[in-house]
């Protein structure tokens, strides 16, 4: 017998695989790199630019005429400016009570109802299940909805910003069917000690599902806090105004910010004003970003199986 | 227990779906919607008749719709493979820390921020001009709008759409991949025949849910810039519904166009899920 010549698909066949796929060829990796430096620069290097204008000196800023990327010495006098009164911080308290009452309300009230609908005693629970699905496919619309919320005499008030967007369906779905997949045994035996509904839910049922509510209410109160056409469309009074809404009349609309929008005495670069702003309303997000991150492939997931 | 959830699906679900019969009637809001007169389907011939505004912001609607369903959808699919056959797991999760980051801010930021760099007093411009270079004007110009909302659509979200083309990779068996190099596949092919048709049912999925969404785009983040380049350019149907509705007060006229688009979406999706059932995918439902 003469001796086997590979041919070049069999050497290829003994390279190491990753995952049962071919590792990436030099070239292939050089242009990844490439690609992949470019994205995230192009996310990373805008906040740059807005966090080192926002505390650079003055005269940096006015020189540069807008933006810098260095900063020559650190400078806050920005965040005093907004932060020692005014449209700013009223907005920003604003922002942090809507925030976190929505995110408790709309937290409680899901899952409850997401809680009752797993109970077989439920009466009509099929029913009451469609209900909350089927509205996930209809939208009511914007003028119906405006229309609606005003005859509830919500237009103008604080609770316009938090009761309309209470109740996400889809998110009711999702909390269903996590609470659907406990294991039954551990709340039938609760049921037989004799615990009521309201006490199963608290003392078994939530404990059990903390990751998932902490998600369920991250989601909710980003989206508190990034909501400004609700606040546009409810609200007539600027001294109720959420953050969105003074950044988008201060910083998008380039309206000035002047010494009677704020209590300061010395009103520092208009630029480096506006990038406070941008900076207090993105650092939040930023915050609980690392946690949201760890948990939400996770939750988008479930939501898309089992949506 | 669930009545307080209940009562918050009534009141801001189901009462407003049946407020839309102020689409069929001359709605006047200091007489309320139960007194003002039935007009049968006048409020609909602004779509009938060929409105110049409704049609304007129609075939707005439907260029962006076209451009990002053929721009901007692919992107988080190349994305994804290419993230996906990284080699390491360290770079590949850095990544995906940075590229999500933006699709947990609000639009007002995100506008914010691309004034700020490519507006003509932004950052990029300054530059050109103290290099005594051309400027360009790509904020405030009508005719590079649709760009600019391409491009901030693909800034805010292509990185937070990776997930779930990322997380189906993640499913496909190695055993399919070991297979197809045992049979003498290179990279190309294992892609071709292994990766790609194992993307093919959410692909699918998410185009169905696209075509549903077709006659809504971006809302909050072209009522943020309208002002700057003209509703010629930028009235889109949601806008216009607003604008209409809610600024002009033409309240029956506007719930007429948002009523057709509510029910147009639902009849697309419908209809997309039957094609996709004829073509043997499963689609978003089965039943």
């Amino acid at each position: 017998m003469s001796t086997i010549t590979p041919t070049p698909a069999r050497r290829r066949r003994r390279r190491p695989l990753v995952g049962g796929q071919l590792p990436p060829s030099p070239a292939a990796t050089v242009v990844k790199a490439i690609v992949f430096s470019v994205a995230c620069a192009l996310v990373v290097l805008p906040f740059v630019g807005i966090l080192s204008t926002s505390m650079a000196p003055p005269e940096q800023v006015s020189r540069a005429g807008g933006l810098v990327l260095f900063p020559e010495s650190l400078d806050f006098s920005a965040y005093q400016a907004i932060l020692s009164g005014g449209i700013v911080t009223r907005a920003l308290g604003i922002s942090v009570i809507v925030t976190v009452c929505g995110t408790l309300l709309s937290l409680t009230v899901s899952s409850l109802l997401a809680y009752t609908l797993t109970r077989p005693a439920l009466p009509f629970r099929r029913g009451l299940t469609m209900l909350v699905v089927i509205s996930l496919f209809f939208s009511p619309g914007l003028l119906p909805t405006y229309l609606a919320v005003q005859s509830y005499g919500l237009l103008n008030s604080l609770a316009s910003l938090i009761v309309p967007t209470a109740l996400s369906a889809f998110n009711v779905i999702v909390l269903r069917a996590f609470f659907g997949s406990l294991p039954s045994d551990i709340l039938d035996a609760a049921e037989i000690d004799g615990a009521s509904e309201i006490r199963i839910l608290t003392s078994i049922v939530v404990p059990l599902s903390k990751a998932a509510l902490a998600v369920i209410g991250l989601f909710y109160a980003v989206g508190y806090w990034n909501a400004f056409f609700s606040a546009l469309l409810y609200l007539n009074d600027s001294t109720m105004w959420p953050l969105q809404l003074v950044l988008r009349t201060y910083v998008v609309d380039d309206n000035a910010i002047t010494g009677y929008d704020l209590a300061a005495e010395a009103i520092p670069a208009q630029p480096s004003l506006q990038m406070a702003i941008l900076v207090v309303s993105v650092v939040p997000i930023l915050l609980v970003y690392p946690w949201l991150q760890k948990h939400f492939a996770k939750g988008a997931l479930t939501g898309a199986i089992k949506g | 227990m669930a009545l307080p959830g209940l009562v918050l699906l009534l009141a801001f679900q189901y009462v407003p779906l049946a407020g839309n019969v102020i689409a069929f009637k001359d709605y006047l809001p200091f007489i309320g919607i139960a007194e003002s007169d039935w007009v049968g389907l006048e409020n609909f011939e602004i779509i009938t008749g060929g409105d110049p505004r409704f049609v304007n912001a129609l075939g707005n609607t439907l260029i962006i719709t076209l451009v990002q369903v053929v721009l901007v959808f692919p992107i988080p699919i190349c994305l994804a493979l290419a993230m996906n056959s990284l080699v390491s797991e360290r770079i590949k999760r850095l990544v995906q820390s940075v590229l999500y980051l933006p699709h947990f801010l609000s639009w007002v930021i995100v506008v914010a921020v691309f004034q700020q760099f490519l507006g003509g007093a932004g950052m990029i411009n300054n530059f050109l001009r103290s290099q005594g270079w051309d400027t360009f004007s790509i904020i405030g110009d009508p005719d590079a709008f649709i760009p600019l909302i391409t491009a901030q659509v693909v800034w805010k979200d292509s990185g937070w759409a990776t997930i779930l083309f990322l997380a189906v990779l993640s499913q496909v068996s190695t055993e399919l991949y070991e297979a197809a190099s045992v049979d003498g596949a290179g990279r190309w092919r294992q892609m071709w025949h292994v990766t790609l048709p194992a993307l093919r049912p959410i692909v699918v999925l998410l185009l169905i849910l696209k075509l549903g969404d077709a006659l809504s785009v971006g809302f909050e983040q072209i009522i943020l810039q309208q002002q700057a380049v003209g509703l010629q350019a930028s009235e889109v149907l949601d806008t216009y519904v607003y604008n209409n509705g809610i600024v002009d007060q033409n309240w029956s006229e506007a719930a007429a166009v948002g009523l057709v688009k509510g029910v147009v979406g639902v009849v697309l999706v419908w209809g997309a899920n039957k094609v996709a059932h004829i073509f043997g995918e499963d689609g978003l439902y089965r039943t």
